[in-house]
Parts: C-alpha cells; sequence; structure tokens
C-alpha cells in the first residue's frame, strides 16, 4: 500500500524530483570537473583545460597534498569522536542532540583550565605525560558529568514527546551552556601552554612530514575508538544498549534497565566528547566558548555521512569529512577559479552533508536504528 | 525526585532527603548565578530606590523558588493526599537557609581562594555586591534570615487561600512590570505631559521610591478583590452566548480600538522607545514567517535567517550607490518586488532538497544552508559582488512621497513595519482556516495520513517555505533600508535560534501567541543585536533565551498563548487520562491558569 502511494505521489511531484536530480547530476559534474581539472593541472600544468577557469592556479606539490591528508585526517579523528556520541544517542532515543558539541567544548574549557594549573605547579613542563593523563582524566569527567546531568533535567521528562520536542530542547540546552561558559570564563580566547618540543616537532614517516601532536591525535583516537568497540560488542553493558537501541520496551522485557543504559549511553558519548575535546586542546591549542558549535554540527554530519547509529561509520565518516574539508577546497573549488577557497571550508562541509542526504540518505554504511526511530 | 508519601505525615516529620537535595541545588544555582556575573551586570539596574536592583532580585528568586519546589506535593487520584502543614513550611525554610549557606561559603571563598584565573567574576566587585560593601559576617547575617524567610514564602504558596495567592502575584508581576516598564512609562507620560505622574512613581536617579512601590503594591493587591473574576466572566458569557453578528460587530469595534491605539500611540512616544516598537515589528514579522514554517507545516527550520538575508542583501544591492558590482539604485518598492521574487526562488531551492527528509535532519540541514548563504555573503568569491565581510553600505532611505523612511526616524520604521505586520498577520490568519492551512496541519500532525488523505505533501511543504520565506525578506529588506547597511555578522544563527524561542514561548501556530512572544522577549530581552527595555541583559540575553527554550519545551511545550489543537496534540496522553479517570479537566484547566 505504501509503495503505491510512494509512487503515485512521486508521479504527482515529478518536478520537484527533476529538480533534485538536477542538482545531484550539476553537483557531481561540479566534483568530477574539479577533480580533473586538478590532475589536469597536476600532470601537465600548461594544458588548456587546466587553464580555462583558473590560469594561476599552481597545483599542489606531493608535499603540500600529504600535509593537507594529513592535517584533514587527524581533524577528522576528532570529529569522529564527537560524531560517536550523537549516532549513539540518535541510535537509541532518536534524537539529535544538539549540545553534545558544548560537551565537547566543556571538555576542552576543563582541559585547559587543567592545564593552565599544572602549568603553573611545573608538572607540564617536567611529567607531560602525567599531566596529560590528568587533564584527559579532568575533561572525560567533566565531560560525561555535563552529558550524564543534561540527559536527566532535560530530555528524560520528554522521552515520549514528538521527536522535534527534544531537538528544539538540545538547542536550547546548547545554548544556555554556550552562554554560560561564557559567562563563567569570559569571552578571551584561552590558549593551552606549549607542548614539549619532542612532541610537536616534525617528523617523518614513510616520508610524510607529519607533527608528533597529529599522531598523537591519531593514535588516542584510534585507542578510544578500539576501547569502545571493545565495550559495545564484547561486554553486558554493550549488549544492553544495543537491545536498548533495538527496542526499548522488549529491552526493558528481557530485564534491562533501561533508564540506566540510556545515562551509560550518554555518559559513554560524553567521554569520547571528552578526549575529543582534549586532542583539540593539543591540536590548536585555543579554545573559547563558541569551539564547539561548529565542530559540533560537522560532527553529526560527520555521523550522518557514515550512518548514524552505526559507531564505526560515525568513525569512518568523521575521517572522511575531515579529509574532504581540508582538501576539497583546493582541489575541487580552486581548479574551478573560485578565490579565496579556503574560507568556504565550512561551507564544504554543510555541502557535505546535504549531498549525502540527496545521494545516499542512509549515509555510507547504512543506518542502524529500531524501527520506530527510521519511520 | 518526586517522592510521595502516600501515608498521612506526622505534623513535623520531614523528608531530608528531599530537603538536602533541593537545598544543595538552591544553593548551587545562586553560586552559578553568582559566578555567571548576572548580579554583578544587573546591578546597574535599580528597580526600587536604595533598596532592591535588578542584580540582587536575580539572587533572590531562587529561594522562592525552590522554597516552593520542596514543599510541592504530586496529587495523586483515588488516594488521601497528604495535608500541607507546618513541616511543608520548615522544608521550605531549610531549603532556603541551605541556599544562603551556599552563598556565605562563596563569600568565604572569595575572601581566602584566588581563583579569578580561570573565572572571571570571582572578584572583588561580587564580594562587595555579596557583603553589601561590608564584612562576611554582615552579609550572612542578612542573607541567611533572607533566604529562609523567601524559602517559608515559597513554601507557603501552596497552603495560602487563591484569593490571597491571587493577590500576591498581582502586586509582585504587578511591581515587576512597574519597575521593568520605567522607560516606557517614563516616556508615555512625557508624551501626554504628565511628567508629574512618572516623577512620583520613580526616583531621579531610576528605580521606584520606596513610597511608590507600597502604595501601588496595596493597588495592585486590590486590583482582583474589585475585579473579582467579573472580566472572565464576561468573557465567557461572551463567549457563549453572544449572537454571530453581535461578535463580528464587537470585533470590529475591538480591532479599530486597537487600530486607532497603535496608530497614534507613536507619536506620543520618545526615539528610545520607538526604536524598540520598531525591532519587535521587525522580528514580530520574521517569527509570523517562522510560525508558519514551524508552527503550521511543523518543519523546524533552523536556517530561516538565510530568507531574512535574502531579502537584506537584495535591498541592498537594488538601492544602493555603493553595490559594488550591480547597483541600478532603485525605488524601494521596485527592489521590494524583486525581493518576493528572489525570496520565492530562495525557499524554493532551500526547500526542494530538504522536503523528504525526516523532520530533524531537516532542521540541521537548513542550518547548514543558513550557514553556507552567510559563508559565501562572508567569503572572497562573492566579494566582487556583495562586498564581503565589509558589506553594503549607504542603502538610501525609503522614499513614499511625502514622507520617508529612515533608520533616523523609528516612528517611520515603525509604521512601515507595521504595514508589513498587518499584512502578515492578515495572511497568516486567512491561511490558517484555508485548505492549504489546514493540510498544513495535517502534515504536521501525521505525514503519512495527510498523504493517504490526498494531501500532495511536496507542494504543501514548499508553499510553506516560500510562504515563510517572503516574509522573513520582507523584514530583511526593511531592516536593511532602516540600518543603512548589510554586513554578513547580521545574519547569524543566532537570529534563527532567537525567532524559534519567539515562536516557540509564544504559543507555535498561534497568532497571538507569537505576538506576545516578539513584544515580551524582544521588547525586554531584545534580539540579537538590538538591546530591550532591560539593555543590561546584553551579555546574559542567549543565556536566559536558552533556559528559557528548555524551560517551555519541559513544562508548557504549547506555548503562553496557545492553539487548542496543539495543547491537544501535545497533551494526548493527560487528556485520555483524564478522559478516563472521570471529567477533571476544567479543574486542571483553572490550575494552570492561576499558575501564569
Amino acid at each position: 500500500m505504501s509503495e503505491i502511494v510512494k509512487k503515485r505521489s512521486k508521479s504527482r511531484v515529478s518536478g520537484v524530483d527533476k529538480f533534485l536530480t538536477f542538482i545531484r547530476v550539476f553537483m557531481a559534474t561540479l566534483i568530477v570537473l574539479g577533480v580533473v581539472a586538478f590532475i589536469a593541472q597536476q600532470i601537465w600544468p600548461d594544458n588548456p583545460f587546466a587553464e580555462w577557469r583558473n590560469p594561476d592556479a599552481r597545483g599542489l606539490t606531493g608535499d603540500q597534498f600529504k600535509g593537507l591528508v594529513v592535517s584533514g585526517l587527524s581533524q577528522g579523528a576528532m570529529y569522529g569522536l564527537i560524531a560517536l556520541g550523537y549516532s549513539m544517542v540518535y541510535g537509541v532515543l532518536g534524537f539529535i542532540n544538539f549540545a553534545h558539541g558544548e560537551v565537547f567544548m566543556v571538555g576542552t574549557m576543563s582541559g585547559w583550565i587543567t592545564s593552565e594549573k599544572l602549568n603553573d605547579a611545573g608538572l607540564w613542563e617536567s611529567n607531560f605525560v602525567l599531566s596529560l593523563f590528568l587533564i584527559i582524566l579532568v575533561a572525560i569527567t567533566t565531560s560525561t558529568t555535563t552529558a550524564v546531568i543534561t540527559e536527566r533535567i532535560a530530555y528524560r521528562p520528554l522521552r515520549n514527546s514528538p521527536r522535534l520536542i527534544p531537538l528544539i530542547t538540545s538547542i536550547g540546552v546548547s545554548f544556555f551552556i554556550q552562554n554560560a561558559t561564557l559567562g563563567l570564563f569570559g569571552p578571551a580566547s584561552k590558549g593551552y601552554p606549549q607542548l614539549p618540543k619532542w612532541l610537536s616537532k616534525q617528523r617523518s614517516i614513510l616520508t610524510v612530514e607529519i607533527a608528533g601532536t597529529k599522531i598523537l591525535v591519531m593514535v588516542v583516537a584510534a585507542l578510544s575508538m578500539a576501547c569502545l568497540w571493545y565495550l559495545v560488542e564484547r561486554t553486558q553493558t554493550g549488549r544492553a544498549m544495543r537491545a536498548v537501541a533495538e527496542d526499548k520496551e522488549i529491552a526493558s522485557l528481557m530485564g534491562i534497565n533501561v533508564n540506566r543504559t540510556i545515562v551509560i549511553t550518554f555518559g559513554v558519548g560524553g567521554t569520547m566528547a571528552g578526549v575529543g575535546g582534549i586532542l583539540w586542546g593539543l591540536l590548536f591549542r585555543s579554545v573559547t566558548h563558541m569551539t564547539g558549535f561548529l565542530p559540533g554540527i560537522k560532527a553529526f554530519t560527520a555521523a550522518v555521512v557514515g550512518g548514524i547509529g552505526n559507531m564505526g561509520g560515525a568513525m569512518v565518516g568523521g575521517v572522511f569529512l575531515g579529509s574532504a574539508e581540508s582538501i576539497a577546497p583546493l582541489v575541487i573549488l580552486e581548479p574551478l577559479g573560485v578565490p579565496g577557497v579556503t574560507q568556504l571550508k565550512d561551507a564544504i562541509a554543510f555541502t557535505v552533508l546535504v549531498l549525502v542526504l540527496l545521494f545516499k540518505p542512509a549515509g555510507l554504511f547504512g543506518e542502524k536504528l529500531s524501527q520506530e526511530d527510521r519511520a | 525526585m518526586m517522592t510521595t508519601n502516600l501515608t498521612l505525615k506526622k505534623p513535623f516529620e520531614l523528608n531530608w532527603k528531599r530537603i538536602l537535595f533541593w537545598g544543595s541545588i538552591c544553593a548551587l544555582s545562586q553560586v552559578f548565578i553568582c559566578l555567571v556575573g548576572l548580579p554583578s551586570e544587573l546591578n546597574r539596574r535599580i528597580l526600587i530606590e536604595s533598596t532592591l536592583s535588578l542584580g540582587y532580585l536575580f539572587i533572590l528568586w531562587v529561594p522562592l523558588l525552590f522554597g516552593y519546589v520542596v514543599s510541592k506535593i504530586v496529587k495523586l487520584e483515588g488516594i488521601e493526599n497528604p495535608k500541607q502543614g507546618a513541616a511543608d513550611l520548615l522544608s521550605g525554610a531549610l531549603t532556603g537557609l541551605l541556599g544562603s549557606l551556599g552563598l556565605v561559603l562563596l563569600m568565604l571563598g572569595i575572601d581566602n581562594l584566588d581563583m579569578r584565573d580561570p573565572l572571571i567574576n570571582w572578584n572583588p566587585k561580587l564580594f562587595r555586591l555579596l557583603t553589601f560593601e561590608n564584612s562576611i559576617s554582615f552579609g550572612s547575617l542578612v542573607w541567611i534570615p533572607v533566604g529562609v524567610g523567601l524559602g517559608t514564602v515559597g513554601a507557603s504558596l501552596h497552603q495560602m487561600s487563591s484569593q490571597i495567592r491571587k493577590m500576591t502575584a498581582y502586586a509582585m508581576f504587578g511591581l515587576f512590570s512597574f519597575a521593568v516598564l520605567e522607560d516606557v512609562i517614563g516616556d508615555l507620560s512625557e508624551g501626554f505631559r504628565l511628567e508629574w505622574l512618572s516623577d512620583m512613581i520613580y526616583a531621579k536617579k531610576g528605580g521606584m521610591t520606596v513610597t511608590s512601590t507600597i502604595v501601588l503594591a496595596i493597588v495592585l493587591a486590590l486590583l482582583p478583590l474589585l475585579v473579582q473574576g467579573k472580566f472572565k466572566k464576561t468573557v465567557d458569557r461572551y463567549r457563549s452566548e453572544a449572537k454571530p453578528e453581535d461578535k463580528r460587530r464587537n470585533s470590529v469595534v475591538l480591532f479599530s480600538i486597537v487600530a486607532v491605539l497603535v496608530l497614534v500611540l507613536p507619536w506620543f512616544l520618545g526615539r528610545i522607545v520607538n526604536e524598540l516598537l520598531a525591532n519587535v515589528g521587525l522580528f514580530l514579522l520574521l517569527a509570523l514567517g517562522l510560525n508558519i514554517v514551524v508552527g503550521l507545516a511543523g518543519l523546524l527550520d533552523l536556517g530561516y535567517v538565510a530568507f531574512f538575508a535574502v531579502g537584506g542583501y537584495t535591498t541592498a544591492v537594488l538601492t544602493s550607490p555603493n553595490s559594488p558590482w550591480f547597483s541600478p539604485e532603485t525605488h524601494f518598492g521596485i527592489s521590494l518586488l524583486v525581493v518576493v521574487v528572489m525570496a520565492t526562488l530562495a525557499g524554493l531551492l532551500i526547500g526542494a532538497p530538504v522536503i523528504r527528509m525526516r523532520g530533524d535532519y531537516l532542521a540541521i540541514v537548513t542550518l547548514g544552508f543558513g550557514e553556507i548563504i552567510r559563508l559565501l555573503f562572508l567569503s572572497d568569491w562573492l566579494k566582487p559582488y556583495l562586498g564581503g565581510s565589509q558589506g553594503i553600505t549607504n542603502i538610501p532611505a525609503i522614499d513614499l512621497g511625502p514622507w520617508e523612511v529612515r533608520g533616523a526616524d523609528p516612528r517611520s520604521v515603525f509604521y512601515m513595519v507595521l504595514a508589513f505586520c498587518v499584512l502578515a498577520i492578515y495572511v497568516s490568519w486567512r491561511l490558517q482556516g484555508s485548505r492549504l492551512g489546514r493540510s498544513w496541519m495535517a502534515i504536521r500532525e501525521d505525514e503519512s495520513v495527510a498523504e493517504v488523505m490526498g494531501i500532495n505533501i511536496v507542494n504543501s511543504k514548499l508553499m510553506a517555505f516560500v510562504v515563510g520565506a517572503v516574509l522573513a525578506s520582507f523584514s530583511g529588506a526593511v531592516l536593511a533600508a532602516k540600518v543603512g547597511s548589510v554586513f554578513p555578522k547580521s545574519f547569524e544563527i543566532l537570529v534563527s535560534i532567537i525567532i524559534l524561542v519567539v515562536v516557540i514561548v509564544g504559543g507555535m501556530g498561534s497568532i497571538t501567541g507569537v505576538m506576545v512572544g516578539s513584544l515580551v522577549l524582544i521588547g525586554i530581552l531584545g534580539g540579537p543585536r538590538q538591546p530591550g527595555l532591560l539593555q543590561e541583559f546584553q551579555n546574559f540575553k542567549l543565556l536566559i533565551y536558552g533556559a528559557l527554550l528548555v524551560f517551555m519545551m519541559l513544562k508548557r511545550p504549547e506555548g503562553l498563548v496557545p492553539t487548542a489543537r496543539r495543547t491537544r496534540e501535545l497533551h494526548q496522553e493527560e487528556y485520555l487520562q483524564d478522559a478516563w479517570l472521570g471529567d477533571d479537566e476544567s479543574e486542571d484547566r483553572e490550575e494552570v491558569g492561576e499558575q501564569l
């Protein structure tokens, strides 16, 4: 029956569909053209096709390209860590926790406070590994607490309301946390203390020049992902989480404490965001009350790209989005003759979101949602 | 959290766990409010001369609220509920005490520890404010009795007779309004040559005088005694009994009175209040548009600011001589036509890709579109056409023959905005009952059912986007002419969120609600860049908007002035339960009305 309805409504609204097809074809052509022009520039700099739109473009050297890929990967790893929180909450409760970006920001902020204090005490320089461990611990605690408290206050009473209601609530929570942080710590941008030389210096691995910080970011992200995988796939708690994501009612009939499992889900999401927050702090070494906003939306994009509810997908989606964001402006837009392409980095991320939802709404690896959430 | 004692309570048996829980939350919130900087910043605004400032008020309402909360008993059907008694008063007092202890600890902390590095409000200013420029012991001596007293008052709210409760509510709320509306009342009395009136109520340095406060409080408290529900009865009788012709005639009379008031009043108002009204109007226009998209069609558009920007930039390009790429310098009227076309196109362009998406994806994608448009306006790529971050300046005033609408004369802007608002209200009102409006509501309630009923979902949703876009673009066009310039910075995502708050606080889908919402929120707290009556709130506006959004969603998702349909939708379960338990609905409704 619903098939028939779908077919009929499709035949009736062909205008919109034609338009969507047009957008799909147009965007695909644009991307292909950009990439081809980029390749043409790289192989044969003087060819007319490469000079057609942007005669000044010089293309990229191999090292530049590798640098872009590396920074894209490390940034993507962080997006992936944040995306896990979105993905898990969406999988379990079926709503977008808009405030998750703020949970991440709170982690970065608390990491800054701790690192500042440790730096004053001298521990930051004398024993960096210990202080790193400490700030990660503090950030995880703060982020997890924030996530759990918001769940308790703002989301639990709304569990059975229409889907948009918790989303709107989470927007409110997001603005509240953002501006509370602004009020508490002031508007100035806060800088993390200098990292030790042995960590931040450039290293050459397999001909790729890479800063030590980025290696650290990727390693920590990979480790956290592995821990999470173990938690979800190999432990009792993880099984409970998967069961609740599948069907809350039946899970509770099977003796699973649904409330507790949901709190754990929020907590685990918060933990990942806390780790991501510290990595952000180490990589960019600055934090303001707005730090969480854009990474939050981008991480959600990453979750959608990988297929929402799908944890491996969230991580891969994060890496994909990070690389796309850092490579696409120079590879697709620059050869097409768009000036000032690096400014459009954020716009690229949003465009990826729109494109994924147009081409493959279930994400690259398929969404994992219960029947009711999919409706 | 809401543990209830089902057995009868002994007179002085206290629920210690509950008191400790709420007491510590009370203390934490007071400390939080202090450290966020609300009291220190708002201390500038004096409400009652040399007695109370807005800053102190922000600390004082906390024990009142938690005293009320801690002694609340959840009423259950069919069980003998415990009676409120002295124990509840005591628990309220203890909660207040715990809250004050939090403040005392904060004072001790500021005095002895230096935490100024991360916490910017951990400073002597806050210390002086908390100790009343005196010693800690003095401060504690003041705060503890005040906290205990307010906690008790909060708890006693449950036990007052409804008459007294009503009187207190009238007095407190009325006094607060008088204090907040100081500028408007002063302005009005000046306009009507009644300066003596405002001189009598308000002190020279701002704030009400103590005598006028007491007199006003008494008058306001007596007000409900005088009215005695006559007003409500009249309205009810009128609603149920009046003939259709009578109703029609009366609404025409009412409408003309309002129209005359709105048209005449600005002449008696000063610059600042007129400016304020113009801002309220601009945001009302936006909110009415969003009300159609979110309230009627149920599409949560978080990138609504994009249409606002399209309106502003189109006007700027067409009318300003400074437009870098194409500057025909047309008249505002002609540009308005183009604005409509552009907004329609933008509505279709943004609407078409998103209408098939799930509701929450739609929200995020529209938010993405809003950001993309802002980033494009900001980028070097479009700089030769739209001016990049410098924007487009020198947009001329609107020339309307004998009159001119320009930002320097807020009254003219107000009339201009008023015209658009009337149009928008008329359009929304007519659309609500139309075939299209009904199909929007059907889609909002259940998309699949609406589709099966033969509603063309795609076209209806697109129409919602287009109508909303056109209304928003009008607002953008007037804003551009009013300010005289457009910058990408004026079109941040924040605007969308603030309008969303206005629509939700007012009541989704309700025109009156949206009007009330924008008047109260934009008028008092202010818009994203525009200050409201309480300019001191500038830095805390978003904090309060965020908290308000959460609060409304939790406690009253249908808004302040809800529509009947929406209320039923959101409280379906309760209605079903009420029907099952027997018809207690009328009683419940009264309670809700009183709480307001």
